[in-house]
């Protein structure tokens, strides 16, 4: 079903151009973590360029999509989006993590475009699925999108909104997993095996796709089909690549996150995306 | 109390659309009304505290006042850091009810007592911490649970609890409750050891001790003014909770004394479950005996810091 395509079309401009944008943010912050903003990348991208609905100058426009990413460590590629959609100004992206700015290392509600805070693991999909509960009972058409790390999928809670979230029949709710089957210590696989992933999530009630998650039009393909059954929710297994777009870094855990990085690190990192 | 409390959310929640209740996993036929009539709002989302929090805070999210129930140990401990991350942190209108506050589940052992409850859930900014001492002061309670902004544990006791409490005196979440006055000594409490203190400061005026008793429903926000006010006049300051004397009413009121400044000396006494799981069943009340949490000791402590005084 829906098996993706396992080599990941090249990264276009403007997929170079947000990487390079997170790497300048990283370089301010002096810290943070690198492989895991960078996998996402492609799927905020498509989320915020052509599904989602939202108005930058109205945060808390009841009408919006929801949308909590609940690997809130992967903030970078978030803040990123958000700042270049509008809801704030540039100038915050280079106080990344400084005691005056508004951006942390974790997404925290007082940035504009932010719904919750996020960053202990495990705590986005049970508060999406009371959001899409409630979206229900006020017969609303917004839609909650949640985006989960594969290692958050450890965290028993992840799976007790899963069943909630079946039991209430929450079309209105889809969950992308940032499949870059590596977590801090060592890969997914050997810390804490998901697999078999969609099986797991059809099993609990989703309607699962899997997709190469750094395939763009893939993404908007499947995007643009949720919900994909009425009554369930979605998932969509997005199979990514922990640090994509600077080769050194790609499934290099020592890249999942710096607390120092320097001028030349910031060098390196640039040089290798512009060699893409 | 506990069957107050619920009517108590079924009947708000009729009057205002935006109260949801969800229960993890609670007895047959709790709430039917609330079920049979408000469907749509009634949730009973199984042994998953740790989604339930989370749950109940993505729906005050979005404008709803979310009443949570288990039992105490698995409302705070289970999910201890959703309550904090989700719910506190956002200030959220979610509010914990918690069954068996205390010594109540002594027959099932310490993984069901709620002892540490009120120290945990204060330790966390933007909580509320309320503990009534029976069912009356629970009706009075509960609908200023409404509009109060931000998240609320309340703390169930056992149920069928004498009634100490009476609304000739006005009841205010975060606010202490004077329920007798004294120049001697000062007994602070809160839940069901208000009784203890009623029953102690009756039997010390019979041997000459007039003690004033501070009832503290609401141990946080803790209604510091209050305590210090009758704090200030009295040589002796003993305080009474079923709770851990660690983090709890003892500490609250500890902390503000010592920080008060007073001139004159104090003597001060926390009485309450000590440090230490229980390796007793048996009833609640006979783990408040085991533990001395009782008018007794309350009379016995208070006679002591007295003749210290005298000496």
């Amino acid at each position: 079903m829906n098996k993706p395509k396992l080599c990941s079309p090249p990264l276009d401009q403007r997929s170079i151009a947000l990487r390079r944008r997170i790497v300048h943010v990283l370089g301010h912050g002096g810290r943070g973590h690198i492989g895991t903003s960078l996998s996402p990348v492609e799927i905020l991208r498509v989320l915020y360029d052509s599904v989602l609905q939202y108005s930058p100058g109205n945060p808390q426009w009841p009408q919006r999509d929801r949308f909590i990413l609940s690997k809130g460590h992967g903030c970078i590629a978030l803040y990123v989006l958000l700042q270049e959609k509008g809801f704030f100004p540039e100038e915050e992206l280079w106080k990344f993590c400084k005691f005056d700015g508004i951006l942390g290392g974790h997404p925290d509600p007082k940035v504009p475009g932010i719904e919750v805070s996020t960053g202990s693991l495990g705590h986005g999909l049970p508060i999406g699925v009371g959001m899409a509960i409630s979206a229900k009972y006020e017969k609303a058409s917004h839609r909650v999108f949640v985006v989960l790390g594969d290692g958050e999928c450890d965290e028993g809670s992840v799976w007790e909104a899963a069943m909630s979230a079946a039991k209430h029949k929450l079309d209105n709710l889809v969950v992308m997993v940032d499949y870059n089957k590596q977590q801090s210590y060592a890969s997914t696989h050997e810390v804490l095996d998901l697999e078999p992933f969609p099986d797991k999530w059809r099993s609990f009630g989703f309607n699962c796709r899997e997709v190469d998650g750094h395939d763009v039009a893939a993404l908007e393909r499947d995007l643009a089909q949720v919900p994909f059954e009425r009554g369930k929710p979605s998932a969509i297994i997005c199979h990514t690549v922990k640090g994509k777009g600077i080769t050194f870094a790609e499934n290099n855990l020592k890249w999942h996150h710096k607390s120092s990085l320097k001028d030349t690190d910031v060098e390196e990192l640039l040089k290798a995306l512009e060699e893409q | 109390m506990r069957e107050t409390c619920l009517n108590q959310v079924y009947e708000l929640a009729k009057q205002d659309e935006r109260i949801f209740f969800i229960g993890s996993d609670l007895g047959v036929n709790t709430l039917d009304k609330f079920k049979k009539e408000m469907p749509e709002r009634f949730f009973m989302e199984g042994i998953s505290e740790q989604h339930v929090v989370g749950m109940a805070s993505g729906l005050a999210l979005e404008g709803k006042v979310v009443y949570v129930n288990t039992i105490s140990t698995f409302i705070t401990r289970r999910c201890f850091e959703q309550v904090v991350a989700d719910a506190c942190l956002h200030n959220l209108n979610v509010r914990l009810i918690g069954n068996g506050g205390g010594l109540v589940y002594a027959p099932l052992g310490p993984t069901h007592l709620a002892i540490e409850d009120i120290s945990i859930m204060r330790a966390v900014p933007n909580m509320t911490v309320v503990a009534p001492a029976d069912a009356d002061e629970m009706r009075r309670l509960m609908p200023q649970t409404v509009d109060y902004p931000g998240p609320i544990y309340i703390r169930l006791a056992k149920g069928y609890d004498p009634i100490v409490t009476t609304d000739e005196i006005p009841f205010r979440i975060g606010q202490a409750l004077p329920m007798r006055e004294g120049d001697d000594a000062l007994l602070v409490s809160t839940g069901i050891t208000l009784k203890c203190a009623l029953e102690a400061a009756s039997e010390l005026v019979k041997q000459g001790i007039e003690c004033a008793v501070l009832h503290v429903p609401t141990v946080k926000p803790f209604d510091t003014d209050a305590l210090l006010a009758r704090a200030a006049i009295v040589p002796v300051i003993v305080s009474i909770e079923e709770n851990t004397v660690i983090g709890g009413l003892g500490s609250a009121v500890a902390e503000a004394i010592a920080e008060a400044d007073f001139n004159s000396v104090k003597r001060f006494r926390r009485i309450g479950i000590p440090d230490v799981f229980a390796k007793h069943y048996g009833s609640q009340a006979n783990l408040m005996e085991h533990y001395h949490i009782s008018a007794s000791e309350i009379v016995s402590t208070v006679r002591h810091l007295c003749a210290l005084r005298a000496e």
